[in-house]
């Protein structure tokens, strides 16, 4: 029993939020929603924590009803919401400790849970939440949200504002959590983090663009990407841009993500047309796509 | 029980870190009921005035003697012509200017009747006021002390005196009023505050799924305001009591129960103000502007309802602060019982009863 | 002094206290160069940059912007630079034109100048149809966009972004790099701080601050040579776990 998602939709006066919303995660699952800002990723999450009403649609985490069962679902889901909901003039314990209580359990009682993240903040036991780094505010927020040994965890943009290596660490622990059979909602703005859970859902504008597996949907670009370079990156974009041939342009790092309308593409033809615009030290070569990719030819 | 005791433990860690909480809980109550007692005050003490004596005769000797001895007045300067009178208050110098008449004495002995003309500086109307009802029972007390002597049997006195406050002690009047305000901002301004800081945090969302029910979050943050507002009002009446010689005269229990159920109506309204405002900054425009001015303009505190026009009067009727007011003055100066004022009581309770409802009804399980 | 040389800093320090935020930073940005100014949130970047903006005065060190010296010269660097950052950029209850109108006028620009301008800032990002609409209304996309331009208004040598494009999708997050190479084609220096390492990998040169120190400073091509790494995140990490 994980969540299943039935043909949501929501609105705030004039803005759809949720167009027709449907998925399911698996028990034990670790699904990534992935959108940017605006798509509509905050105002799932609070349908399926009971927090809002879905204009259309229904839902059900663990088994319940998100409108009918709110009460078990309260029971039974851990939700770290987008900003580390923490209390800043409390210290790491104490946060902890009144997390624990009106949950009606204790540090003790579920220390096995949250132990490996726990252990990593607990030589700063004593500090304020207002004084901990994103990296630490962060971990604490997870262990409030796991105190109770919720089923499913909902988390919002758990990655935002952290730095790389406390990233890198929350994927990690996240990892052995959804070992010990716990199913994971995380939502993210990074498309690099898609590649991290076992299915995503991409998501722009309340829409759901695809759903699958982070190597399915990658394998499933339908174009051959070429890195392409030169030695000024300005002219090259808007050389691109100009050639008939295009199907989409895309800079991406120190390179430009290109890719051809046609089937018989020769890398050779753009190089000459390249020259002929004055750039230099031009370099063509076939690359792979990336999840970003995809998103951006869906979105297109 | 458990939970509900670790949610307090909570908020009072919240209380105690924070210093501004703490100056308002703590620093306000002593700051404005001293403020009230010794600086905003309708005494009159010492008050400068200038005397012009046309008669200069034993009888008006005797009066400025007898002014001249009372507390309440200092003869700054003796001037000699009207045209004086003008340019003194100019000056600033006095507040009030004595002109006695001519053949003063013969006047009050020939015609019964002899006239001084008391000429204040009404730019302050208050203590004008007060200087010519100060004068007028001094010279009554002396035209007593005169009949005696000469005896002349028929003659009627007009006397008034002032009860329950009778040597006019503003500090009486304004306790009661500084005690409904304290209470009403420490708990409707800091409840709400208190509120939407965990709506800003984001911390209400994980209270709101969590298996907390509404109503055990709403009494969780109010309790430890109930309990900091009880230490409050006695830390008042205390004060008032012993920097203030403000004797209380009806019954301290009455006063505590009283207090209480006014405590409880104001959290209500904090908790009111909380589910309409999104923010702090929000929930404390609602209350200063929402609930203070009100109270200071409307209550009765500073402002008599009755010489209000008609329109604010019926107002004042739905402003809780009122009817405290009207409580603490019984109980306080008058030193009356529940059978004097259960009629306000009533009031007070139908109106806490209102407000708890509505807060709870309002109080969203939900966001939006 | 070098005239290419745009942002020229040699041993700068800013001590809070005992506290050393910034230690001893030394390093060189060119004109027209995108340069990334990286490191965790806490690692001084914001420290650093606000000594270069002259906001805050160094404790030690020598810091040349624009030409200007940011101990002497403060204001004039100032007027020389503009500044975009995520957390404040536009006023959301003016329209497009008039914040546009307002930050032209703040740098002194003449009315009919700012007429100019608005005109072909609004052209060139298609504002058209929502020129005279507020800008809280406006997609977060757009507005970034707008900020940058916004920030470029009176041409300044160097224009510096404090996290410019978190949270947007990846299609207007290109929109907004082109802006970037557009405006360093055209000789601005484009100096950006940030803690997405992969925003990093679209700079020309990057520096990755730790505890206050600048600990590399190369071409993002370079760095993932010398680190041996896929990208620049796996650059950071490597660098920043020792």
């Amino acid at each position: 029993m994980g969540i299943s998602v039935n043909h949501i939709s929501k609105s705030y006066k004039n803005v759809k939020a949720l167009q027709d919303i449907s998925f399911e995660v698996k028990k034990g699952e670790l699904f990534g929603l992935i959108g940017p800002d605006g798509a509509g990723k905050t105002t799932l999450f609070r349908i399926l924590t009971t927090l809002l009403f879905a204009d259309e649609g229904n839902a059900t985490v663990a088994g319940y009803d998100v409108v009918v069962e709110y009460k078990s679902i309260r029971n039974s889901v851990g939700y770290m919401p987008g900003k580390f909901s923490l209390y800043q003039d409390l210290t790491i314990e104490e946060n902890l400790e009144f997390f624990a209580t009106i949950f009606g359990t204790t540090i003790e009682e579920n220390y096995d849970l949250i132990k490996d993240i726990y252990v990593q903040i607990e030589p700063f036991k004593d500090r304020r939440a207002g004084k901990l780094s994103g990296g630490m505010k962060q971990k604490l927020a997870l262990c409030c949200a796991l105190i109770h040994k919720p089923k499913v965890l909902f988390l919002d943009e758990p990655t935002t504002g952290v730095d790389p290596v406390s990233r890198k660490e929350f994927w990690e622990m996240l990892k052995r959590l959804q070992e010990k059979g716990i199913t994971i909602l995380v939502s993210t703005p990074y498309m690099d983090e898609a590649a991290l859970c076992d299915r995503i859902a991409l998501i722009q504008d309340g829409k759901i663009l695809e759903i699958d597996t982070p190597e399915a949907i990658v394998e499933h670009f339908p174009k051959q990407i070429y890195n392409v370079s030169a030695n000024n990156m300005y002219q090259l974009i808007l050389s691109l841009n100009d050639y008939e041939h295009n199907h989409s342009v895309y800079p991406f790092g120190e390179f430009v993500h290109y890719t051809d309308s046609r089937t018989d593409f020769n890398p050779e033809e753009l190089k000459t047309f390249l020259e002929t615009k004055d750039l230099s030290n031009i370099h063509i070569d076939k690359t792979v796509a990336t999840i970003e990719d995809t998103f951006m030819e869906l979105a297109k | 029980m458990k939970r509900f005791i670790g949610f307090i433990k909570k908020e009072f860690y919240h209380i105690f870190r924070d210093k501004r909480s703490l100056f308002i809980l703590f620093g306000m109550p002593i700051a404005q009921i001293l403020l009230f007692g010794f600086a905003i005050t309708n005494e009159i003490n010492n008050v400068d005035i200038a005397i012009l004596d046309h008669s200069k005769d034993t009888t008006t000797e005797e009066i400025i003697n007898k002014i001249a001895a009372s507390e309440y007045f200092s003869i700054k300067q003796i001037i000699e012509k009207e045209s004086d009178i003008e340019s003194i208050f100019k000056k600033g110098k006095v507040k009030a200017v004595l002109n006695f008449e001519k053949d003063f004495s013969k006047n009050l002995i020939k015609d019964n009747n002899a006239t001084i003309q008391i000429i204040t500086d009404a730019t302050d109307p208050n203590t004008a006021n007060t200087i010519t009802n100060f004068v007028g029972s001094i010279l009554q007390k002396y035209q007593k002390d005169l009949n005696k002597e000469i005896t002349i049997v028929y003659q009627i006195i007009p006397e008034s005196r002032m009860v329950y406050n009778p040597e006019l002690k503003s500090v009486y009047m304004f306790v009661p009023g500084v005690m409904t305000i304290i209470l009403m901002l420490v708990s409707a301004m800091m409840t709400s505050i208190s509120i939407t800081r965990e709506k800003e945090l984001g911390t209400m969302e994980i209270l709101l799924v969590s298996p907390l029910k509404p109503f055990q979050v709403i009494i969780g943050k109010v309790f430890p305001y109930i309990f900091l507002s009880i230490i409050n009002a006695v830390v008042i009446v205390v004060l008032s009591i012993f920097i203030f010689k403000m004797p209380v005269q009806g019954s301290l229990f009455l006063l505590g129960l009283e207090s209480v159920l006014f405590i409880i109506s104001s959290l209500a309204l904090g908790i009111l103000i909380s589910t309409i405002s999104a923010s702090q900054q929000t929930a404390m425009m609602v209350s200063l502007m929402g609930l203070m001015l009100p109270v200071i303009l409307l209550s009765g505190f500073i402002f008599p309802i009755s010489s209000m026009p008609l329109p604010l009067q019926i107002i004042s009727n739905i402003i809780p602060a009122k009817w405290f007011i009207i409580i603490l003055k019984g109980i306080m100066l008058k030193g009356v019982g529940i059978q004097f004022i259960w009629k306000e009581t009533l009031i007070l309770l139908g109106m806490t009863v209102f407000f708890i409802a509505l807060s709870v009804k309002k109080y969203k399980i939900r966001l939006e | 002094m070098n005239n290419n040389k745009v942002i020229q800093v040699e041993g700068l320090t800013k001590m809070f206290g005992d506290f050393t935020a910034v230690n001893a930073i030394t390093f060189e940005v060119e004109k027209g160069e995108i340069f990334g100014f990286l490191g965790a949130n806490g690692a001084g970047k914001t420290t650093a940059m606000k000594m270069l903006i002259g906001i805050s005065k160094p404790t030690s060190g020598k810091a040349n912007v624009a030409g200007f010296d940011v101990y002497s010269n403060a204001e004039d660097i100032k007027k020389n630079i503009g500044y975009m950052s995520q957390k404040f950029a536009l006023y959301d209850d003016l329209t497009v034109r008039e914040n546009i109108t307002f930050f032209g006028g703040i740098y002194g620009l003449s009315r009919k100048r700012i007429k100019e301008k608005s005109n072909a800032l609004i052209e060139e990002l298609g504002l058209e149809n929502v020129a005279n609409k507020l800008v809280g209304a406006l997609p977060l996309g757009w507005k970034q966009k707008l900020s940058f331009s916004v920030s470029l208004i009176h041409d300044p040598k160097i224009v510096f972004l404090d996290e410019p494009t978190g949270g947007v999708d990846p299609i207007t997050r290109r929109q907004f790099w082109e802006l970037i190479y557009k405006a360093a084609n055209k000789g601005t220096t484009v100096f950006v701080t940030t803690h997405y390492m992969d925003e990093a990998e679209y700079c020309d040169r990057v520096s990755i601050m730790v505890n206050g120190k600048i600990e590399a400073l190369d071409t993002p091509k370079k760095l993932k040579e010398q680190f041996k790494a896929e990208n620049m995140n796996d650059v950071f990490l490597k660098l920043a776990r020792g």
